[in-house]
């Protein structure tokens, strides 16, 4: 289409109507690159104050645009001054148990509002529908007191359960399991197939896209959560990396060191960005099919 | 067909006991809670039934502030973004060369941590005894005086959290207008071509009205976001955030749960009450414009 787009442009006869067309389009690639900016900024300043001598920062007044002196000080300090590897592990721990978890949850749920007939299918569903537009907030603080009742505050269960299960995502691989044609589960009951190998063999392969989706969504939501890892936790020793960095601010490191505080947040912000380098098409497509964020 | 039935509800059976436990008990709960006059939550008594709460959060100082915040933070950035992304999007669907490139970019903030980046904001914009921060040496070429964004006026740090929400919210917004422009068909454009149609026509007669439930799918998600603003103020101002003064609503029902000032889930049910009505008002009269103006 896009081709289309360009030859219909370059048949234009008129010259002039060119020149200014091809002004607009420097314009254009002078926003696009000052934004790119704005978004990469962050990311070099985090970066190269990370490497920057502890002394050397503090003496700039003006802080510097370079380093000559780049260092690894300040990641050997990120890891020992404060816990920072332990924090890293409990989100790891965190991020696995609550997709495989969700992974338990969701699939058999899709699976039985797509496939298999019941009573009460639709009035259940449409009750699932109605809890996709409740707010978090709303019901975190039954949750807060329900955890703390059960003495499963700054425990791992107590993290992960109520962050199991998410509507939307049954919603959406309902949506995806009901595409697969009729015929083959027909075929399969004649063949003998139990429901649940079914599920397995077959709609569980052909619907990988939209699994892995959810997957990425659900590692990237918990990954960055913080709200509830914050309320659920006192001690450090179940920190997850945001409410690490939040400690570190607070009263790691003394204040002022800043350098070492910029290596725990690149420490903090690597993974993500590696993982979204290598998936970078299934996580814009995901998003676009089921983000929500703004 | 019974026992098919029964198996039915054996694959519903964990997501019925997590959204039972987790998600519908809770939502009966909080209306309960936030009309339980007095709850003590060490001994899980109250003294009676009433508006008490409602009425006690609607005069807290604190609350108004809080509300103050959410509001202006909601008015700036919702319209900003929305904007800046429909200009962003336009860029980048009418180039060729380098768009993917750009795309990657732009996506970037949305996988990162907001809070570890938020430090980073705060480090730029912050002024300390030793170093006004890089964002003030650049004022100061241009001859003004040094703000201090992170602890000084209120405008100065209404301005950073605007600028850090809307640099956070653009990715999807990005991403999602992209997309919807790339699905415009070419045929309309082609046939405004041979009109002769001017290039701005071109946009508000065919692009706009094309895009336009896309547009108003993230003004309306924006404005749910925006009112449940809470990370962004924590990452650049610290915790503590009615000291500093920049509270959400958000902020607020969670300090009153938990924390120095914790301890009042009645507060923070009511106070979630409110914000709940106060989101669901707004998304109603969103959907009735949009079923006016929104050309399906």
């Amino acid at each position: 289409m896009n081709e289309n787009n360009n030859s219909a442009t370059s048949i234009k006869p008129v010259k002039k109507r060119k020149k200014s067309f091809r002004v607009t389009t420097v314009l254009v690639y002078i926003m696009l690159s000052l934004w790119a900016l704005m978004v990469l900024f962050p990311f070099y300043w985090m970066l190269l104050t990370s490497v920057k001598d502890y002394g050397d920062y503090s003496s700039e007044y003006i802080p510097q645009f370079f380093t000559l002196a780049p260092t690894l000080d300040n990641y050997a300090e990120a890891f020992s001054a404060v816990p920072l590897g332990r924090y890293f592990l409990n989100t790891l721990i965190f991020t696995l148990i609550t997709t495989a978890l969700m992974l338990v949850v969701t699939v058999p749920a899709a699976f039985a509002f797509s496939r298999l007939e019941f009573r009460g299918k639709n009035l259940l569903f449409t009750l699932f529908l109605a809890l996709m537009m409740i707010p978090n907030e709303l019901v975190i603080i039954t949750n807060f007191q329900t955890i703390t009742d059960m003495g499963m505050r700054n425990t791992f269960s107590g993290l992960i359960l109520p962050s199991v299960t998410s509507v939307f995502f049954i919603y959406l691989l309902k949506e995806n399991f009901e595409q697969i044609p009729d015929e083959l589960y027909k075929a399969a009951k004649v063949d003998g197939t139990s429901d649940f190998k079914y599920l397995v063999k077959v709609m569980i392969p052909i619907c990988k896209p939209t699994i892995i989706t959810i997957i990425i969504l659900k590692v990237i939501e918990c990954w960055n959560s913080y709200i509830w890892p914050r309320l659920i936790t006192d001690d450090q020793a179940y920190f997850l990396v945001s409410n690490g960095i939040q400690e570190i601010r607070e009263n790691g490191f003394g204040r002022e060191n800043i350098p070492a505080m910029m290596a725990a947040v690149v420490v903090i912000s690597l993974p993500l960005i590696v993982l979204f380098i290598i998936f970078r098409k299934k996580i814009m497509e995901g998003v676009s099919r089921g983000g929500t964020k703004g | 067909m019974k026992k098919k039935g029964f198996k039915a509800w054996l694959y519903l059976l964990p997501a019925v006991i997590f959204l039972g436990a987790f998600m519908f008990y809770p939502l009966i709960d909080v209306f309960v809670y936030s009309f339980e006059e007095g709850y003590n939550s060490a001994s899980q008594t109250s003294f009676g039934v009433g508006g008490y709460n409602f009425s006690y959060v609607l005069h807290d100082p604190y609350f108004m502030q809080a509300l103050q915040n959410t509001f202006l933070l909601v008015i700036i950035t919702v319209p900003l973004s929305t904007g800046f992304a429909l200009l962003i999007s336009l860029g980048l669907n009418s180039i060729k060369p380098l768009r993917n490139l750009f795309q990657t970019i732009y996506f970037l903030p949305y996988v990162t941590n907001t809070l570890a980046v938020g430090l980073v904001f705060m480090i730029l914009f912050k002024k300390t005894a030793y170093t006004d921060g890089l964002v003030n040496a650049f004022i100061s070429i241009f001859g003004g005086g040094s703000v201090d964004f992170i602890d000084g006026p209120y405008w100065a740090k209404m301005f950073v959290l605007c600028l850090y929400t809307v640099w956070i919210v653009l990715p999807f917004k990005v991403l999602i207008l992209t997309s919807a422009l790339a699905s415009v068909n070419e045929m309309y454009y082609k046939a405004a071509r041979i009109d002769g149609t001017s290039k701005f026509r071109m946009f508000t007669k065919i692009t706009l009205p094309m895009i336009s439930p896309m547009i108003f799918y993230l003004v309306i998600t924006g404005f749910i976001g925006a009112f449940k603003a809470y990370s962004d103020s924590v990452a650049l101002f610290g915790t503590d955030l009615n000291a500093a003064g920049m509270n959400t609503i958000v902020g607020y029902i969670y300090d009153m749960l938990y924390g120095d000032s914790g301890g009042y889930p009645s507060y923070a049910s009511a106070a979630a009450i409110i914000l709940f009505v106060i989101v669901l008002t707004i998304t109603v009269i969103n959907l009735m414009i949009s079923r006016k103006k929104v050309h399906y």
